[in-house]
């Protein structure tokens, strides 16, 4: 049991800073660009949201299983498929919780507009001095609840996992997946433990969530 | 661009000439000024002065541009300097601090950054010269609108520009807040050796500050020159404003105190201003509105209570509206002073039959001090930021 919610906390871990990285450019792209891609660009990286777990599993399972020249370059890489590994539940997550990480972190962005940035642009900071220094601090609240929201989701997450990961103990076998198992074979003791565990949790995760917006000043549209 | 625009671009000085559409409104300017003292940037409100002030800035790149500043191109044809690369100071009508940072954080954005060689700005003086000692501490969210237009005027001036730029800096602010801050500005434009453009909509504001003046009309420019010549040019809508007044730049000589008067030189002549204008030697900007101004034929009148009473010679005249005209003056007998304008009625005019050329004297009733006194000014004397 303890090395479900230990491989879900280090999975988690792990996802929410690539996932904050892989957000931050993306976001910046969509808050600032006023090319008609930006449109298209913010409706894929929106998918992930609407769309049924298992669909968004299965393409993944397809798009970097072992024939795919996906597939492929990660074999190359490391020396085994992506699927029912530990590195493709990361994959998979990141990709599965980008929509909450990106939104919260482009409204913050859009909320900083240009005016922050041209005043350091005339106290001569380069772009990207001046994003390092002026965009992304003011936009600390949108990365808190980037963090916060990626963090959680992934910690909760079921059907992508089960369709790229399966069930291996200590490798993709997490806490939701646990909770399922131990529900299957009429453990009830165990599944109470972990869902409870899982309630308590969540409701935290969205008490700090409001807390830290209050206190930074600042609501997601 | 064209040769007359570039031609003048290697004197010392700022040439400029930006032409484009933005969003619906169309830009067309081009002027040439000194690059010293403070050059207002003055027209109605949306005639885009603004514009230009963000142009020269960097800021917006219209399709033409052209930027010369002291024989550095700054832009032309398809070089363009990029904001963060123009040494300029921006301050902005919203003062746009950064609210993740203290004052002195402000302060020091850009202190840091400074690309202008040499010694930088000292700290320690900017926030003397801008009465920010109190206020360095201090989160960016606690401060009044006086304030935070302060701390963004030293933040500019510690990046060591090599033209200051200020957009309506006191436009948003009350008028407690205006007055606490135009002294600042004086003191700034008597203690540093900095080009500045000042945008505004204000009149008085451009009174009590500008040297030059670029006078802009919706899209375009309408006149460049030296402040004092476009109020009193007849060819110019200035002079019909219900408030026009003439300024004139003095140096005190004397004060006398018996009276509560002080004396300054202006032009070779003397006027006298009730109040104590500063110790002998400051310079102060003296205004005075064209309907405090009479005429008087031949000599000077000995037995009138009127203190100053100046010689001139007639210039031009225009009649107003009603029953007045605008009598264009130059002082001095033989007109070769600066100008000075008159408002009296069209009555007077005609029965005492005044033309152009004509020597009079003008009885001035009533002069009035705009700027701050120079002497120890708000805090304590500033000295001049080594700029070199």
């Amino acid at each position: 049991m303890w090395e479900a919610v230990w491989l879900t906390v280090t999975l988690a871990g792990v996802t929410t800073p690539v996932l904050i990285a892989v957000s931050t450019p993306i976001a910046w792209w969509l808050a600032r660009s006023r090319s008609r891609l930006a449109a298209i660009v913010g409706a894929v990286v929106t998918l992930p949201l609407v769309l049924p777990p298992t669909v968004l599993g299965f393409y993944l399972l397809i798009a970097l299983g072992p024939q795919s020249p996906l597939g492929q370059l990660s074999t190359a890489m490391l020396g085994h498929p992506l699927p029912f590994s530990f590195e493709g539940l990361v994959v998979a997550s990141v990709i599965y919780a980008l929509p909450f990480a990106v939104q919260p972190i482009r409204n913050a962005f859009l909320a900083v507009g240009d005016r922050p940035l041209e005043a350091a642009a005339t106290l001569r900071a380069a772009p990207w001095d001046a994003f390092v220094s002026v965009a992304l601090p003011l936009a600390r609240p949108g990365f808190v609840t980037a963090a916060v929201l990626g963090f959680a989701h992934t910690v909760g997450e079921f059907g992508v996992i089960l369709m790229i990961g399966g069930n291996i103990p200590g490798e993709t076998k997490v806490l939701s997946i646990a909770i399922y198992d131990y529900v299957e074979t009429l453990e009830w003791h165990k599944a109470h433990l972990l869902a409870g565990g899982m309630v308590a949790f969540a409701f935290l995760v969205i008490l700090l969530v409001n807390v830290t917006e209050k206190r930074l000043g600042w609501t997601p549209r | 661009m064209d040769a007359a625009v570039t031609a003048t671009a290697a004197a010392a000085g700022l040439t400029a000439a930006f032409a484009g559409r933005l969003g619906g409104f169309e830009l067309d300017v081009r002027f040439a000024v000194p690059a010293r003292g403070v050059t207002a940037l003055f027209g109605p409100s949306g005639c885009g002065k603004t514009t230009v002030l963000r142009c020269v800035a960097g800021l917006t790149r219209l399709p033409v541009g052209e930027l010369v500043v002291d024989g550095e191109v700054w832009q032309r044809g398809r070089r363009f300097l990029p904001p963060h690369r123009r040494p300029v100071g921006y301050v902005f009508q919203d003062a746009r601090l950064f609210p993740h940072l203290s004052v002195t954080g402000n302060l020091r954005f850009g202190h840091k950054r400074t690309t202008t060689p040499g010694q930088p700005v000292a700290f320690d003086e900017v926030a003397a010269l801008l009465g920010l000692a109190d206020l360095l501490d201090r989160p960016i969210g606690v401060l009044s609108g006086g304030e935070r237009q302060r701390v963004a005027i030293g933040r500019a001036l510690l990046s060591k520009p090599r033209l200051l730029l200020m957009d309506e800096p006191v436009s948003a602010l009350d008028r407690i807040s205006k007055n606490e801050i135009l002294p600042y500005l004086e003191a700034l434009h008597a203690a540093l050796d900095l080009p500045v453009l000042y945008v505004s909509h204000d009149l008085a504001e451009v009174e009590r500050l500008a040297d030059t003046m670029v006078l802009m009309t919706p899209g375009r420019v309408q006149a460049v020159g030296p402040l004092a010549d476009l109020l009193a040019d007849p060819s110019l809508p200035l002079y019909r404003l219900p408030d026009a007044a003439s300024v004139l730049d003095g140096v005190v000589v004397a004060e006398d105190a018996t009276y509560g008067l002080s004396m300054l030189r202006v032009a070779g002549q003397t006027l006298f201003v009730p109040g104590r204008a500063g110790g002998a030697g400051s310079r102060r900007r003296l205004r005075i509105a064209a309907s405090d101004v009479s005429l008087w034929r031949g000599r000077a009148p000995r037995d009138s209570s009127i203190l100053n009473v100046l010689p001139a010679r007639i210039t031009g005249a225009k009649p107003d509206e009603v029953a007045t005209i605008s009598v264009f003056l130059a002082l001095g007998r033989e007109g070769d002073g600066p100008a000075l304008i008159a408002r009296i009625t069209r009555k007077s005019w005609d029965e005492l039959g005044f033309w152009p050329g004509d020597q009079v004297h003008a009885m001035i009733k009533s002069v009035a001090l705009i700027d701050a006194p120079q002497g120890p000014a708000p805090g304590q004397r500033p000295r001049a930021p080594d700029r070199r």
